[in-house]
């Protein structure tokens, strides 16, 4: 029995990422413009963008219940197009830059894409586990997409070796909770018999996803990957994986009724020393991508606090964050991504000295990134933060949120040091500019009127993500 | 609300003024000093136009603006001014022409970023003072942050970077404390507006445990402590002070020092007052200790910006000194002390700054008989030096002696601990001044240094003329600010506390002042011209008939509001409690 049309709808945007995928690389060897390239898979990503609109008006599930359509998934689907559409827009010139081959490229990013938008609509665990290895297998592969690089290879290989482990914990995790539920569907995974066994298959599961958002102590190869993986790619891993990872988990711990209660105190340890783990070690770099990798955990904590909290508001605070924190560290990328040079060699910070001097614009969009992931007024983190802290003290862990401050001080510390380097501090050599080419520059555009505009007005995105029904069916 | 939107094109006029710099070329120096003097002259005549507003007497908000901004949670832009916000808001507005003006020539690098920020934190300040709801105020509280740490750490001295960051970091330590109490007390009461949750706490519809009481109280001074800076929490201030340029001194001293002060006698004591008075010995004793601490340390400088800088520590020891007093006098001294402060003490930067320009060092030792070459810029130093000693007639003594007369009706000892550091304070002033300016020339440079252009001959005679003002016709001052004052301790009263006192039915009007202005009395025979005694026209009068009063009957009113008689009179016990503590 095929199934009906809708079904087919409510899952567009991903069929739209996989088969714009699988038309680029077909058509790899009989086109040979860069620029035919960018523009197709430009096209490609922005109607899988708007294709988002036909999955949000058709809500339910799709394929027995292995997938569907709800507000959560479109949201996550929209997050996802929009950080691949960027991404392709800002690594047109990289690419070019670094002479690589564009086509696979860009099929790499969409087939991973299109995994994040299953990870993000599945509602069922091996649907999930499909996603996470699409968007995983091409994460390794774009990682070490500059072969020439010794760190790129680091990189890919320290990637695949323990995204696979992580993978396989996850595996295993569903293994375990199929056993003792007899089911895979997310919402109807209730213990069959009171024991041990269902929460230990949670437990691998959790930390199998942990390793995917580098959340403490499963983060220890965020830098290494941020640092080696072209900078393009290292934007879409801070921003697409995560957030699509992070809808899974909210996913599973919103519907799954095996999941209710007693993960809060785990998910307080995990979000206090996610936190202090990316904090701290952001202190001692002096890599702008490692102190930007560094970053990432921090966020990750700041949003498993939220996790913590479980309750309606930390979900909003949950999607509203991933928002915010995507257009900042997609900017963020963007900026070190041009400005790093051939190769990649400037992106230590004694390069960004002076920046400010030389190109005003750049360093004042740098700072606006850096000022939204510092969590300051005016600017999208500041919301998201705002929001944690309500969740936090909504459920009353006090303690947590006054950790979740001491990070944001412990964070200012890094933050600025950036911008002071940009504005205060003359350059060592004479360093001529940069001019960004227009596609880098809309990119940057884009995510400063993001961050901008949510920072003045987040009612809507609040509204949408407080729906109570959310998750729905 | 009729009253327009002046508070809003109050806040946002500078930034409309920085944007326009923007779009002036980077190279046009003239022009970009014209247009940030410009508009920053327009937004004081602006801020001029509040004056009017705020009826002498009233406590009540004014020029409110309230309008819906964010949904979920409900945050209102709430905007509002009282007689407390008042002047603090025109001190800034104040401030920023004469900052604007003192770096006329010494700012010759990265010029148009340095008027956009002086104009952007303008903006900053302006939406701390006059922001209504806790949310607002957090935001303009952070946003104010950005354009100092930039000024320090761009245009300041040697040591700017370091200073700059340990500025933002000590503030956003305290700041991001204060958004967690804000938040929780979001939790509890449903509302960021901060007169629902005063009304609400003060009704009785929604009251907080003793610990979270102490732990909010604890969040919000935190912040505010950091900010005035109270002692221990004074580490900052010194570094910033001297790194800052001279603009950015003038500013952090006369203005942002006073945001924490404000936050204080804003929210600290009417939301938690409670919590207020468990605290207010500690807090008392660490005011004094920073009183005579800073005083100490101001004596033994070689330099004289960090003189200066500690001196500032002092004088503000005082202000807390006075508001965690609790009573009308205290509080309107604080307030004055603010004022003084913002004055004196950023004339004192500028003439530092002066000298700085002309030597380019700040040690005492490189100074010396600096009087022989520029008579009147050792002329105006004498003036503002006085004035922040004290001296009878200038502002500071009006402020030092509100607060010490109130303090001295809270605890004798108390305001005999802090007098030392009146005296102190003439120490090392003075010593200081006969340092630099008397005695014979010792360095060669020296002899020829230029004295007073125009421009800064300007800029001292205006601050000059503000000191003699404020030191002469105090009245105009504290007439306007004074009901404002008594608010604060009206709005200290809890139900338990208001059954005890004044039972009766006018308790409960809004404006009515209950027995707490009793302890006013007997001051206002002793120093009648120098602090508004506390009246609404034509409403009810603060001097309610307690005991204290009756024992004063002969004293002839001192002012003409006082003609209509309590609708209230206080019990005996409620004035002897408020009068004794």
């Amino acid at each position: 029995m095929f199934p009906p049309r809708e079904e087919f709808l409510r899952v567009l945007p991903i069929l739209i990422f996989c088969g714009g995928g699988t038309l680029l690389m077909l058509l790899q060897p009989f086109l040979r413009s860069r620029t035919a390239f960018s523009l197709l898979a430009l096209a490609g990503s922005l109607t899988a963008v708007v294709s988002v609109g036909c999955s949000a008006a058709h809500p339910g599930a799709a394929f027995y219940g292995l997938i569907g359509s709800d507000p959560a998934s479109v949201f996550f689907e929209f997050l996802v197009g929009a950080v691949a559409f960027l991404v392709i827009l800002g690594s047109a010139s990289y690419l070019e830059r670094e002479s690589l081959a564009p086509a696979e490229f860009y099929a790499l990013i969409f087939f991973a894409a299109a995994g994040m938008c299953v990870l993000a609509s599945a509602r069922e665990m091996l649907t999930a586990f499909i996603g996470l290895e699409m968007s995983s297998i091409s994460s390794y592969i774009l990682a070490g997409y500059r072969r020439e690089s010794p760190k790129a290879a680091e990189s890919a290989l320290k990637y695949f070796l323990l995204g696979s482990f992580a993978t396989a914990f996850f595996l295993y995790g569903i293994a375990l909770l199929y056993g003792s539920t007899g089911t895979t569907v997310i919402a109807q995974m209730t213990p069959l018999a009171p024991g041990l066994l269902p929460k230990l298959g949670l437990a691998l599961l959790l930390i199998g996803l942990s390793f995917k958002v580098a959340a403490a102590p499963f983060q220890l190869w965020t830098p290494d990957v941020y640092e080696g993986a072209p900078t393009p790619v290292t934007a879409l891993f801070s921003a697409g994986p995560k957030a699509a990872t992070f809808a899974l988990l909210l996913r599973i711990f919103v519907e799954m009724p095996l999941a209710a209660g007693e993960w809060t105190r785990i998910f307080w340890i995990l979000a206090v020393i996610t936190m202090f783990a990316g904090n701290l070690g952001a202190l001692l770099q002096t890599n702008v991508k490692r102190i930007l990798a560094y970053s990432s955990i921090a966020h990750a904590g700041y949003i498993l606090v939220a996790f913590a909290a479980s309750n309606e508001i930390g979900v909003a605070a949950v999607l509203f964050y991933l928002l915010a924190y995507a257009a900042a560290k997609l900017g963020a990328f963007s900026v070190v991504a041009h400005l790093g040079g051939a190769g990649e060699k400037r992106i230590e910070l004694d390069d960004f000295a002076g920046l400010a001097q030389r190109q005003p614009i750049a360093a004042a969009a740098f700072s606006l990134f850096l000022l939204s992931l510092l969590g300051i007024p005016v600017t999208a983190g500041f919301f998201g933060k705002f929001y944690i802290f309500k969740a936090a003290l909504a459920s009353h862990l006090i303690g947590l949120a006054v950790l979740l401050g001491v990070n944001s001080v412990i964070a200012a510390y890094y933050y600025l040091r950036l911008i002071i380097v940009m504005y205060m501090r003359e350059p060592k050599e004479e360093t001529a500019a940069l001019p960004f080419p227009g596609a880098v520059t809309t990119v940057l555009a884009l995510c400063a009127l993001a961050t901008v505009y949510f920072g003045l007005f987040p009612n809507h995105i609040i509204a949408f993500a407080s729906n109570p029904r959310l998750f729905g069916h | 609300m009729p009253a327009g939107h002046l508070l809003s094109v109050l806040i946002f006029f500078p930034a409309l003024g920085a944007l326009a710099l923007l779009i002036l070329r980077g190279d046009d120096h003239v022009w970009i000093r014209r247009v940030a003097l410009a508009v920053s002259l327009v937004e004081f005549a602006l801020s001029l136009l509040l004056v009017p507003a705020v009826p002498v007497g009233s406590s009540a908000y004014h020029l409110e603006e309230l309008r819906a901004w964010i949904a979920s949670p409900p945050i209102h832009y709430h905007l509002g001014v009282d007689g407390i916000s008042l002047f603090l808001v025109i001190l800034t507005t104040f401030l920023t022409p004469i900052s604007i003006l003192a770096s006329w020539k010494s700012i010759q690098h990265r010029v148009k970023e340095f008027f956009f920020m002086l104009l952007l934190l303008e903006v900053g300040v302006v939406g701390v003072f006059l922001s209504l709801d806790l949310f607002l105020f957090f935001l303009f509280w952070e946003v104010m942050l950005l354009p100092m740490y930039f000024l320090i750490g761009i245009w300041g001295h040697e040591r700017r970077i370091y200073a700059a960051v340990k500025f933002v970091l000590y503030t956003m330590a305290g700041s991001i404390l204060m958004l967690v109490a804000i938040v929780w007390l979001y939790t509890i009461t449903g509302t960021f507006d901060l007169p629902t949750i005063q009304t609400m706490l003060q009704a009785g519809y929604v009251s907080l445990s003793p610990r979270a009481e102490l732990l909010l109280f604890s969040a919000f001074f935190l912040a505010f402590a950091i900010k005035v800076p109270l002692f221990p929490l004074h580490t900052w201030l010194p570094d910033a002070h001297v790194e800052a340029p001279t603009a950015g001194s003038v500013i952090l001293a006369g203005v942002l020092l006073k945001m924490g002060t404000y936050g204080m006698l804003r929210f600290c004591l009417p939301l938690f007052p409670a919590a207020s008075r468990r605290a207010a010995p500690l807090v008392a004793t660490l005011a004094i200790i920073g009183i005579i601490y800073g005083a100490l340390v101001a004596l033994v400088q070689p330099n004289l910006k960090k003189l200066v800088a500690y001196s500032s520590v002092s004088h503000l020891g005082f202000v807390v000194l006075g508001i965690f007093a609790f009573n009308n006098i205290s509080l309107q001294g604080a307030v004055y002390q603010m004022l003084n402060h913002g004055i004196s003490t950023g004339a004192l930067f500028l003439l530092v700054g002066m000298l700085y320009d002309r030597r380019h060092t700040f040690e005492i030792s490189d100074f010396g008989g600096l009087s022989t070459p520029m008579p009147r810029l050792a002329a105006f130093f004498l003036f503002v030096a006085l004035s922040s000693l004290g001296l009878p007639m200038l502002n500071g003594f009006v402020g030092e002696y509100l607060i010490l007369l109130g303090t001295s009706q809270a605890s004798v000892k108390w305001a005999a601990w802090a007098a030392l550091g009146v005296i102190l304070s003439a120490g090392y002033l003075l010593w200081s001044y006969q340092r630099v300016f008397y005695g014979p020339v010792t360095h060669a440079k020296n002899k020829e240094l230029p004295d007073l252009s125009a421009r800064e001959q300007w800029i001292l005679v205006t601050m000059a003329f503000v000191v003699l003002w404020m030191g002469i016709g105090s009245l105009d001052f504290t007439s306007r600010f004074a009901a404002s004052c008594q608010n604060v301790l009206t709005q200290m009263e809890r139900p338990q506390a208001q059954e005890a006192a004044a039972p009766k039915p006018a308790a409960t009007v809004v404006d009515a002042v209950p027995a707490a202005a009793s302890s006013t009395a007997p001051a206002a025979v002793v120093a009648p011209a120098i602090y508004h005694d506390t009246v609404i026209p034509g409403g009810v009068p603060a001097n309610s008939a307690g005991t204290k009063s009756r024992n004063l009957s002969s004293a002839p009113t001192s002012s003409p509001a006082r003609r209509n008689t309590p609708a209230s009179p206080a019990t005996p016990t409620s004035s002897e409690r408020l009068g004794n503590r």
